[in-house]
């Protein structure tokens, strides 16, 4: 599957990486959810640096949409509050 | 659902209302391929929006870079002439000024930074551009209706994902340099009025000032001393040549060609007979 981290571009990772993917990408959830600026801070830290241990850049001109968006490390926990909503962050 | 998931709805959502706005997905296709060339155009100017603040923000840590080296000169200068009091002053100055340069630096950095990744970014999206615009030849000469709306759809979302990210890396490129505008503007000022001085301490260069009052007498002190020890290095050389059997008018030459009161210590009788 193709991941993409805002700001940098996109990843191949392996599928069998799903499931834990999935999970710290639920321990960022829960943060963004409490407002918790420390956990959120981690996990999202957690989350890029595993995304990029497994991937692996795809070509510049693959035009394959991602099936994961994971927020550039530096976001702030309200710039992914608004990358949550429709009317946010994403221009267009 | 987790926030990658969610995220990455939002991006497909935004890209499905563009879809579902043209009738035609032959439209839809040259539609696109016009807001990327346009977007394109917008984060090159970007990266040389950003590029201009750095120049500026460099432009400003030499100024302060130099307004250092001043206060150091002046600090060694004041130390030389026995001031200690003003010594003090310019190092406490030169401090204030170190603050002000570390905070710069540290935002030069994060504009390299974002110069850097905005310069990717464009080359990302360069590259998805031009692969789109094959693509989108191809759909639109093998056009069967229902084929050619999966395969739009595909080129579509994959493109507008990339152009979601490089319009957000443009906004969050765009905030920053505004806001290092906004400083280096505020520091220019600053440093046009002569109110740095005034913030880090005292009026603009009374220290100077001061020293330039103590300084006449101290330059030339200090010129002459200098005279003084090359000329004694020199002397004991010329002296060896007039020993070794030098005529009467060359001494004299010799004495001449010292500056009046640089005395070489080898001659001070000499030379205190000429004065």
């Amino acid at each position: 599957m193709i991941v993409r981290i805002l700001g940098e571009g996109q990843l191949e990772v392996p599928e069998s990486m799903h499931a834990e993917l999935n999970q710290l990408d639920v321990a960022l959830e829960s943060a963004v959810d409490a407002d918790d600026e420390a956990s959120y801070r981690s996990a999202l830290t957690a989350l890029l640096t595993r995304v990029r241990e497994v991937g692996s850049p795809t070509d510049a001109d693959d035009l394959r949409p991602s099936e994961l968006i994971v927020p550039q490390e530096d976001a702030t926990i309200d710039e992914v509050r608004k990358l949550l909503t429709d009317e946010g962050l994403i221009p267009g | 659902m987790g926030v990658m998931k969610r995220v990455t709805m939002v991006f497909r959502a935004k890209a499905n209302k563009a879809l579902d706005r043209m009738e035609d997905p032959r439209e839809t296709l040259d539609y696109s391929y016009q807001t990327q060339l346009e977007l394109l155009q917008k984060v090159r100017r970007g990266v040389a929006d950003v590029a201009t603040s750095r120049k500026r923000v460099e432009l400003q840590i030499n100024q302060l870079q130099q307004q250092m080296d001043k206060y150091n000169r002046q600090a060694k200068d004041s130390l030389a002439a026995g001031r200690e009091d003003l010594a003090r002053e310019a190092l406490t100055r030169k401090a204030g000024v170190q603050t002000q340069l570390d905070d710069l630096r540290t935002q030069y950095e994060s504009l390299q930074a974002e110069e850097e990744k905005l310069s990717q970014a464009s080359q990302r999206l360069q590259a998805k551009v031009d692969a789109f615009r094959t693509r989108k030849e191809t759909i639109k000469a093998t056009y069967t209706a229902a084929e050619a709306q999966t395969r739009i759809n595909e080129a579509f979302s994959g493109i507008s994902e990339e152009m979601g990210d490089v319009g957000l890396a443009i906004q969050r490129a765009e905030d920053k340099t505004a806001q290092m505008r906004a400083r280096a503007g505020a520091l220019d000022e600053l440093m046009a009025s002569g109110a740095l001085d005034d913030m880090v301490g005292g009026p603009h260069d009374d220290i100077q000032a001061e020293l330039d009052r103590m300084g006449a007498g101290h330059g030339v002190d200090h010129e002459l001393e200098q005279m003084k020890a090359e000329l004694a290095q020199n002397a004991p050389r010329q002296i060896a040549n007039s020993a070794a059997g030098s005529t009467d008018g060359d001494s004299a030459q010799s004495a001449t060609a010292v500056p009046p009161g640089a005395v070489p210590a080898g001659d001070a009788t000499q030379a205190g007979d000429q004065e």
